[in-house]
């Protein structure tokens, strides 16, 4: 869909499509990396750095985010050869990828820096697990923790579930409606060499699967993974110079919240999450809405965060994300494809970047797919989206990103193809 | 002077310097629930906090408080996270609406309060007894006692309620 004229609004504008992202660069998504954090976080940075046509010299600007489960940047500045002007290594999981995109505008822009790398690396599979098993799980639990960790709540799925369940309650959500935000998003893995799970699943096997928390089967739950993954971002003018046609960001919110962020939950309707307030920031900032997103990539930490996003930032009406993410809508062919590598719950667990770094390929016109390479070295899309086949999405032009750290933070960026 | 208590293999604590929570805690232990009542703008609040979160107020009176509600939203675990609470699935987290403040100070707000359901004697509720609670379900708040000056409040049905014909559960059993 061509993107619609600018349109008056009130927010500042003069940001958009000012900044492009120039590089991505991942390691392979596995169980049993058998390296450390510092080694998979210097991998994405060089594959980054190499993918964007820079020299580490050229990296002038570092970003960081872990829940203590990472490398900081000053070791990757090393490893890559950077002197920095700029570096901060953030707390935070999921919501932090465009939120840091964020920042690094703000510091380019504000004349810190001229080029930031962005970076995530973990073992979440092998050295602190995502889901909370393994070492963490019988930890001491001191304050203000005594409120929930003391009664068992303590994991993601656990914490978010009573805005998952309340959802059901309050709109009659189906299970088999919210399986099938897996099952589309398994079909996409399927297209992807890269992704840890491949296989399709269907809605059966789904709400078939144990379960691990009311709402919540294993099937709704995201897969836990080693990666490193990088982003590079800088200005457009740096980036015409650069090795691809590079999506420009045309607007970001980060880590938007909902009131009561000690407990959220004081604060009802709990079946609303923080996309109702970061709409109204990243629509206006973006020029444009809903309506004009060719794919989207929407955090699938679970089933539920995919969907309970689309609903509040206005892809359908608050209370249909079942039926909208059952509709055939959000598959590849579809109007409005999502997660098109299989996400977090299929591809890997990055906290957010992978689903960045799939829009990036998708607005370049270049997913690393299936299909057969050219002459030019590209890709011969086939749009042909059958298992082991073509995910690239057809003359795609724009994208969300939908961040999710919890229900009451989230952070979003839209980017369109560059020039 | 810091609480220390260990429950479900957890080592629990509050430190010194946490006046607030050692402020909640202290009545819990005696069995009793208070919250923090804003001196300047009269609303209680729940979880302990160091401000009101309605008007940043930093005056405030431990204020006693009806332990019931009704159930408003909840969990049931099955594959529990941490080691002493697998023996007790399936396991309920509940968040309940206090019926003191509920709708205030705006319509959908309400004193939610998190706890487990267990029976009266603050033992973790057995599968049959989950089964019967859902949304809707009326609570009356319990203490299981997990350290010398230490425990936690917990929920159990309220016997003594009028409870819904049928409480909202989710649809698979």
């Amino acid at each position: 869909m061509p993107l619609p004229a600018d349109t008056d609004v009130s927010t500042p504008k003069y940001l958009r499509d000012k900044y492009a992202i120039v590089g991505i660069g991942e390691t392979s998504y596995t169980r049993g990396s058998g390296k450390t954090t510092r080694a998979l976080g210097t991998w994405a940075l060089r594959n980054a750095i190499a993918d964007a046509g820079l020299k580490p010299s050229d990296i002038d600007g570092m970003l960081s985010y872990s829940g203590n489960d990472s490398t900081p940047s000053t070791f990757m500045a090393g490893d890559i050869g950077a002197r920095l002007n700029f570096y901060m290594d953030c707390m935070g999981g999921g919501s932090s990828t465009e939120a840091l995109i964020g920042i690094a505008v703000g510091v380019m822009e504000g004349g810190l820096c001229n080029c930031v790398a962005i970076f995530r690396a973990m073992n979440g599979f092998s050295q602190v697990r995502i889901g909370g098993t393994g070492a963490r799980s019988a930890a001491p639990v001191n304050g203000d923790m005594l409120h929930n960790r003391a009664y068992g709540w303590q994991s993601a799925g656990q914490s978010f579930a009573p805005t998952f369940m309340r959802h059901m309650y309050e709109y009659g959500t189906k299970p088999e409606q919210v399986a099938m935000v897996k099952v589309v998003h398994s079909e996409h893995a399927s297209n992807n060499p890269k992704a840890y799970y491949k296989k399709r699943f269907t809605v059966d096997e789904v709400v078939s699967s144990r379960i691990i928390c009311k709402p919540l089967h294993l099937l709704d739950c995201c897969v836990e993974t080693d990666n490193g993954t990088a982003i590079i971002v800088t200005s457009a003018e740096r980036a015409k110079d650069l090795r691809h046609k590079s999506p420009l960001i045309r607007g970001i919110v980060g880590r938007c919240s909902k009131p009561r962020l000690d407990m959220h939950y004081q604060h009802g309707p709990i079946s609303r999450v923080a996309g109702y307030y970061a709409k109204d920031i990243l629509w206006p900032n973006a020029g444009v809405g809903p309506e004009d997103i060719d794919a989207v990539g929407a955090y699938d930490a679970f089933t539920f965060t995919s969907m309970l996003q689309l609903e509040d930032y206005g892809f359908c009406k608050k209370g249909e994300g079942g039926e909208y993410v059952s509709s055939g809508i959000t598959r590849l062919g579809g109007k409005r494809p999502q997660n098109t590598s299989g996400g977090h719950l299929c591809e890997a667990y990055t906290h957010g970047m992978n689903m960045v770094i799939e829009n990036v390929r998708q607005l370049r016109h270049d997913v690393d797919d299936y299909c057969p390479i050219g002459p030019d070295g590209k890709r011969q899309h086939t749009f042909d989206y059958r298992e082991g086949g073509c995910r690239q999405v057809k003359n795609i032009e724009v994208t969300a990103n939908l961040g999710w750290a919890n229900p009451a933070t989230g952070s979003a960026m839209v980017m369109r193809r560059g020039f | 002077m810091a609480v220390k208590g260990d429950y479900m293999g957890m080592a629990l604590s509050i430190d010194d310097l946490d006046g607030e929570n050692l402020g909640y805690f202290k009545h819990c232990a005696e069995h009793n629930f208070h919250l923090q009542k804003c001196d300047d703008c009269s609303l209680l609040r729940y979880p302990p906090t160091t401000a009101c979160p309605f008007c940043a107020s930093g005056n405030s009176t431990w204020t006693p408080v009806e332990g019931k509600g009704a159930v408003y939203s909840y969990l049931e675990v099955h594959h529990a996270i941490q080691p002493a609470f697998k023996a007790k699935t399936p396991y309920m987290v509940l968040l309940v609406d206090l019926d003191t403040q509920r709708g205030q100070p705006s319509p959908d707000d309400a004193l939610r309060v998190v706890a487990n359901l267990t029976l009266p004697n603050g033992e973790f509720a057995p599968p049959d007894v989950v089964k019967s609670v859902g949304i809707g379900t009326r609570v009356r708040m319990v203490f299981s006692d997990v350290g010398d000056g230490l425990a936690l409040p917990q929920w159990t049905i309220d016997e003594t309620a009028t409870q819904p014909a049928a409480p909202w559960r989710y649809a698979q059993e």
